[in-house]
């Protein structure tokens, strides 16, 4: 910082004539250059470095590693990096991304919400009981669909509050009151769809929840085409791509959303600080209480868009789809650099880690790899990922927060 | 008199059966720098919280800035001047120093008529590098998270913000602990500052030689009592001592 002719502050009085400089630049408790520009070995920046970029690093050699093995494993016959595969993993990775895009705010803020893969199951059902009723009382079909929006949005939220409204006002541990509310949230799913499964729903429903933006057909007799599926068949069908799914388009722009509101906005300062440090937080009157419940409704949220999605890509509710998608989307928040600790996280990272995963496990089936080693591979990289922040708290001699004063 | 900013007048304060401050009076002029002794639970910091508004006094009146007042809440006492710098700082140590300085009452754009905010990081930056600047702060970077900062500057960090927010009386609860003894020295030169900038500050200590080294008065607390007040010029080490440990009493209180 260079420092220019003392100017006076913005703020009222005046400055002391002839102060003396009270430089704090040698600084006792910060190992000298950790973090500042100049400071540090080459080699210290480059670990640093790569600590900090690992994710970025390990998804590009992991990509590159299957765009070499998959077609010599194969003899050839089948690429890695193709249209048709790259919308597969877009379309795998939309509930995975969803749900831990409302875990990296409850995560940053320091909380956890077990809930969201049953939420997501109830936000399914409700969409679809409430998208069948209204169809079925006259509503065209749009507003139907939009209503189903708004019962499985309005479901989870209702959770969300609930969840945020015990962890904040009644001191329980976000742990515990997830926990408690996921089996609530259970229960109620299955008993609304009355056997796990809401059938009956519109046909034009599927429409909304696989056609896609652009439909590209190669070759001869081929084209492009822009929102609406081409009528064809046979072998112009099997070339056909489809690409960017609506639920895809839906997925992307929930995720400028919360990019937006956790990196431009007070509420995203907010989550940080509160995940940082809870009592400067309430000392600075941050309406802490109000924050939490808010946070955890939006991770409710972003699980009900999940189910509504799922819900319009099955054509049926499901009371049973988001179970098995909760430890993948926080093992995905967790490979993204989000601090289990609070306080620290990007969603941009989540993204990283929801493609780690994606990528990994359709590598790994196209590879014809037992479908079980995913999870052994999974696993590994959640500790991994976990250890190279730790190593760089090391490095950098930050103390681990629960440490830190 | 005339002068007093912060008058407290026979403040009370028990818990249960334990009475932590009993009768104690205390003025705070403009401009000068105030310390408050005494031992580990000499009711110092009950004292001062019952000003800050962590605390609400059993019996006895604070009159600030010309008015009674009675605080419910800390952020009561802030809205009206009074900052409180406690040894925790209250500083999120993941954001940098303007997210800090500004934290709670960040500065935003307004985009599409108002409808939608964004943070002003820039401007937020900026404030703070010119706070920071008028009081003589030099912190290398303020863009990194402040805990890469040393224990020092996070205490210049909290008294900027107390600076940039207007704050019309400082409390400080041993700003000098847990320093090492070049940043202690800085700590203390930006407590002068803040004095010369006509901000009164309050700093609970019981390191003597930092007393001696920027208060103009002293008052010391033993067992809930005021036992002496003194101008720190006319005073020493050794009487200090002993008001702190029991030996001597003024009685000043009521």
């Amino acid at each position: 910082m260079t420092s220019e002719p003392s100017r006076p502050a913005a703020t009222s009085g005046s400055l002391g004539e002839g102060k003396q400089d009270v430089t704090m630049r040698g600084s006792i408790a910060a190992p000298a250059g950790a973090h500042g520009p100049g400071g540090g070995s080459s080699l210290q920046r480059l670990v640093l470095f790569l600590s900090r970029m690992w994710a970025w690093l390990f998804l590009a050699v992991m990509v590159l590693f299957f765009v070499v093995a998959v077609p010599l494993s194969t003899g050839g016959s089948v690429n890695f990096l193709t249209i048709r595969n790259s919308q597969n993993i877009l379309v795998a990775i939309v509930p995975v991304l969803l749900l831990g895009l409302g875990q990296t705010f409850v995560l940053i803020a320091a909380g956890i919400d077990l809930s969201v893969g049953w939420v997501m199951s109830l936000a399914s059902v409700l969409s679809a009981l409430a998208l069948r009723d209204a169809f079925n009382s006259g509503a065209p079909l749009p507003v139907a669909v939009l209503a189903g929006l708004a019962a499985g949005l309005a479901g989870a939220g209702l959770v969300g509050f609930l969840n945020g409204w015990i962890i904040a006002k009644l001191k329980v541990p976000a742990f515990i009151v997830t926990l408690g509310t996921s089996f609530i949230v259970r229960g109620v799913a299955y008993l609304m769809s009355e056997n796990s499964t809401v059938i009956g729903l519109p046909a034009g429903l599927g429409a909304y929840g696989n056609d896609a933006l652009i439909y590209y057909i190669s070759g001869p007799g081929g084209g492009v085409y822009f929102l609406h599926r081409p009528d064809v068949g046979g072998e112009l069908l099997r070339r056909m791509e489809i690409i960017l799914p609506y639920p895809v388009l839906a997925t992307a722009f929930v995720l400028a959303l919360t990019m937006f509101l956790l990196h431009k906005t007070q509420f995203g300062r907010h989550t940080y600080a509160i995940g940082g440090s809870m009592d400067a937080s309430v000392r600075s009157g941050i309406p802490v209480d109000r924050h939490v419940i808010k946070v955890y409704m939006l991770s409710a949220a972003t699980a009900g868009v999940a189910g509504f999605l799922s819900t319009l890509r099955f054509t049926a509710g499901s009371a049973v789809i988001g179970d098995s998608l909760l430890l993948s989307s926080i093992a995905a928040v967790i490979i993204g650099g989000v601090s289990m600790f609070g306080g620290a996280g990007t969603v941009i990272g989540t993204v990283i880690g929801a493609l780690i995963i994606a990528v990994l496990t359709t590598g790994l089936v196209m590879l014809n790899v037992d479908a079980f080693w995913q999870f052994i591979v999974v696993g590994t990289v959640v500790i991994v990922a976990v250890l190279i922040d730790q190593s760089r708290d090391l490095i950098v001699g930050r103390q681990r927060r629960g440490a830190a004063q | 008199m005339s002068d007093a900013l912060l008058q407290v007048r026979n403040l009370r304060k028990s818990f249960g059966g334990l009475t932590a401050v009993d009768g104690v009076s205390l003025e705070v002029r403009r401009g000068e720098v105030v310390g408050l002794l005494g031992d580990n639970g000499a009711g110092k910091s009950t004292l001062i919280k019952c000003v800050s508004g962590v605390y609400q006094p059993d019996d006895g009146e604070i009159v600030f800035d010309g008015a009674t007042v009675t605080f419910s809440t800390p952020m009561d006492a802030r809205r009206h001047g009074i900052e409180t710098i406690y040894q925790d700082l209250a500083l999120a140590n993941n954001l940098d120093v303007g997210a800090n300085i500004f934290l709670g009452r960040e500065i935003k754009k307004r985009w599409l008529g108002g409808l939608v905010h964004t943070l002003d990081d820039k401007g937020m930056e900026r404030e703070s590098r010119l706070t920071l600047e008028s009081l003589q702060i030099r912190i290398p970077t303020l863009a990194e998270p402040i805990e890469t900062l040393s224990g020092g500057q996070r205490q210049a960090v909290a008294i900027a913000r107390a600076v940039y927010w207007e704050a019309k009386l400082m409390i400080m609860d041993e700003p000098t602990n847990n320093l090492g003894v070049p940043e202690q020295h800085k700590v203390l030169e930006l407590i002068r500052t803040l004095r010369d900038r006509g901000v009164p500050v309050v700093l609970i200590t019981h390191v003597l030689p930092d007393a001696f080294a920027v208060t103009d008065r002293v008052v010391v607390m033993h067992r809930g009592r005021k036992v002496a007040e003194k101008v720190t010029a006319e005073t020493n080490t050794e009487e200090l001592v002993q008001y702190m440990v029991g030996a001597r009493d003024d009685d000043v209180a009521a």
